[in-house]
């Protein structure tokens, strides 16, 4: 072979590589041309439609990134870290220069279906499209009615900070030719409506995925909306696995409970905290029973993951460790997770006995000590019970026992926290 | 009568013992003070203020002025990761609760910080407090904070019973813009005017001063600048 014909076919290979991913590039396109809502009277629309386009906007959660902190709603400017540089969500008022005020009901469509910006560039996926893409298009049309009824607030957002090459139009073809598949939900007939109209919220809007599935080095989820868990870049939370027995997984529990859950933040099976906090004060307390219902039916439905767990033995004399961490039990969190760790009903989540305390995963247990938190105020839980802040308390070393000994006392089997675990995320507490 | 009585004595006994172990906090009951202890594991016990003189005293301060830094730690305005944190998920009218409760604590104050600096760095913060530098523009402290610098119900703080090192601090992030308040931020533009010298005299001053008492219920005088915090009530007919 002649270095020529070499060349040649490379170049051939390189014509074929860009030419496919251009193909899957504009993968379901034309569907933006036809639209249920004309798109010239998207500035008189009925109440009802701009209600429900509200209710469709909290339920994707859009107000948590498209707002600055102490900003306008929906205004944008909210810089998303994330490992490759910051992303700054856009501007969603209708003002014509810095929001979407020159945008059509089909240019909406095709950023939410497609991945597209109204001047066709490709649009990075923090915006969860690959999650967005399953919406329907009466469904996009009523968060456009929505957005437009709201006033305009003129507010330019920050260029994003993306290094090379994250910042090329052509990487994101390739990341996009790998990882994104256009295409709205298609309901799955053997399965009941509630199912169904659940996977559609927690595929779709929901996008709960984003947080809980790990990502590759390329920041995709691995798996399709495999909901397995893992650690929140950036923020370094872990989401818990909604599959796993021994994490989040709901199969076991009560509807009402998961619903409670979403709904106020608190339950009987435990609170949320930390960015989930976020999650259900901005989006899930508002939706509707029926809706959060639908979401627990799929859930409860994902495949239980239980792993093998170690036989019985019996308990181990106390380490160092572990006697350490009782004392500072006993003098820090006795007074409120009680003495055998039992909490306080509808105030302190009991410790004993908890899954979020004997997770692999010990990172959230090591930000909640650090920072402390409060649940969300919501409707049905309006003044919730907070938990101080240790990280000006206690050393790291003083951490790694405490937890060490709280995620083995009372029954509890969960591994050792080292300093180092602690260290890794003390960084997290930036004053 | 006598048996029955020395029994039930004896049981609430009993009950007060399992209850209270030596040492322990009080038992668990359903009120505010409860809901808050995430705040009070830093700023002490009834939000008196920690020993380590960083974490400042909030018991007793007017309950605006502790609402509106609420909103401004959540939102944006003031930055302490800590306390952006925790209050992230809360919303107003909580925050309005716990700003209430804790202006409502009267907690006795403790004996003011004895000043090291020299006679002449002491007497030029008194001055700055009491009479301001009208050459530089700076107002006196006084002129918004009241006379007895213990504040002006329901929106300006007091001076007094502050650690130095958190007047310093607070007044340096003020100059720097670290803090901000609602706009229009006068506190912004007094700091600013104030030198790093200035600033150290004035904490210092004021560290020393002993604190007593509640904020005053109105100002004697109109405000000398418009601030976008400050209540109409406590701005004492400056508009």
């Amino acid at each position: 072979m002649t270095a020529r014909r070499v060349i040649a076919l490379l170049l051939g290979a390189l014509f074929i590589a860009a030419a496919v991913v251009v193909a899957l590039n504009v993968r379901d396109e034309a569907e933006g041309l036809e639209s249920p809502v004309a798109d010239s009277i998207a500035t008189r629309t009925p109440a009802d439609l701009i209600a429900r386009g509200e209710y469709l906007a909290r339920a994707g959660d859009c107000i948590a990134c498209h707002t600055a902190r102490g900003g306008v709603p929906y205004a944008g400017g909210r810089g998303i870290e994330t490992p490759f540089g910051t992303v700054y969500a856009p501007n969603l008022t209708p003002d014509s220069q810095t929001g979407l005020g020159q945008w059509s009901a089909s240019d909406f469509w095709r950023a939410l279906h497609n991945g597209r910006s109204r001047d066709g560039r490709l649009l990075y996926p923090v915006f969860p499209y690959p999650n967005y893409t399953r919406v329907v298009r009466a469904d996009s049309d009523a968060m456009y009615a929505y957005l437009r009824s709201l006033p305009p607030v003129v507010q330019a957002s920050p260029p994003h900070t993306l290094g090379f090459p994250f910042n090329l139009q052509a990487s994101l073809a390739i990341w996009r030719a790998l990882y994104f598949k256009p295409g709205v939900y298609t309901a799955d007939p053997a399965r009941p409506a509630e199912w169904n109209r659940g996977a559609y919220l927690v595929e779709g809007l929901g996008h709960c995925n984003a947080c809980h599935s790990s990502r590759n080095a390329l920041g995709a989820p691995v798996g399709p909306l495999d909901l397995a868990g893992g650690l929140i870049p950036v923020q370094n939370w872990y989401a818990p696995s909604l599959t796993g027995g021994d994490e989040s997984g709901v199969a076991d529990w009560e509807t009402h409970d998961v619903v409670a859950m979403l709904k106020t933040g608190v339950s009987a099976r435990g609170a949320v905290l930390g960015p989930m906090s976020e999650v259900v004060l901005n989006s899930t307390q508002y939706l509707s029973d029926a809706d959060l219902a639908a979401m627990t039916a799929y859930l409860k439905a994902l495949q239980v993951v239980r792993p093998a767990r170690p036989a019985a033995s019996p308990p181990a004399a106390r380490t160092d460790a572990q006697a350490r961490g009782a004392r500072l039990y006993e003098t820090h969190c006795v007074a409120c997770h009680g003495e055998r760790g039992e909490g306080v009903r509808g105030a302190y989540p009991a410790l004993a006995g908890s899954r979020a305390v004997t997770m692999a995963s010990s990172a959230n247990l090591v930000h909640v000590v650090l920072q402390g938190g409060f649940p969300p105020t919501t409707a049905g839980n309006p003044r919730p019970f907070g938990m101080p802040p240790f990280a000006t308390m206690l050393s790291d070393a003083e951490v790694a026992d405490l937890l060490t000994y709280v995620r083995s006392a009372w029954g509890n089997r969960g591994a050792p926290v080292s300093t180092l675990d602690v260290s890794r995320f003390r960084s997290d507490v930036r004053p | 009568m006598k048996p029955f009585r020395w029994f039930s004595f004896a049981v609430a006994a009993l009950g007060s013992a399992l209850a209270l172990p030596v040492g322990a906090a009080p038992p668990f009951e359903d009120s505010i003070a409860q809901r808050v202890l995430a705040c009070t594991g830093c700023h002490g016990p009834q939000g008196r203020a920690a020993p380590d003189g960083y974490y400042p005293r909030i018991a007793g301060k007017p309950p605006i002025y502790l609402y509106n830094q609420l909103l401004n730690f959540r939102d944006g305005r003031r930055r302490y990761g800590l306390m952006t944190g925790l209050l992230t998920p809360l919303a107003d009218a909580y925050l309005r609760e716990i700003a209430t409760h804790f202006a409502g604590l009267e907690v006795a104050y403790p004996p003011p910080q004895p000043a090291k600096e020299n006679a002449a760095v002491i007497e030029q913060g008194r001055l700055l407090v009491v009479q301001g530098d009208p050459a530089r523009r700076i107002p006196a402290c006084v002129q918004c904070h009241g006379d007895a610098m213990m504040g002006v119900a329901p929106s300006i703080p007091g001076l007094l019973g502050l650690p130095r090192d958190y007047l310093n601090a607070q007044l340096g992030a003020w100059k720097t813009g670290i803090r901000r308040a609602q706009a229009p931020d006068c506190m912004n533009e007094v700091a600013k005017a104030l030198t790093p010298q200035d600033i150290s005299a004035v904490s210092a001053w004021l560290a020393a001063q002993p604190a007593s008492g509640k904020p005053a219920t109105s100002l004697p005088r109109p405000l000398p600048l418009d601030c976008g915090g400050v209540t109409p009530s406590a701005a004492g007919g400056s508009k």
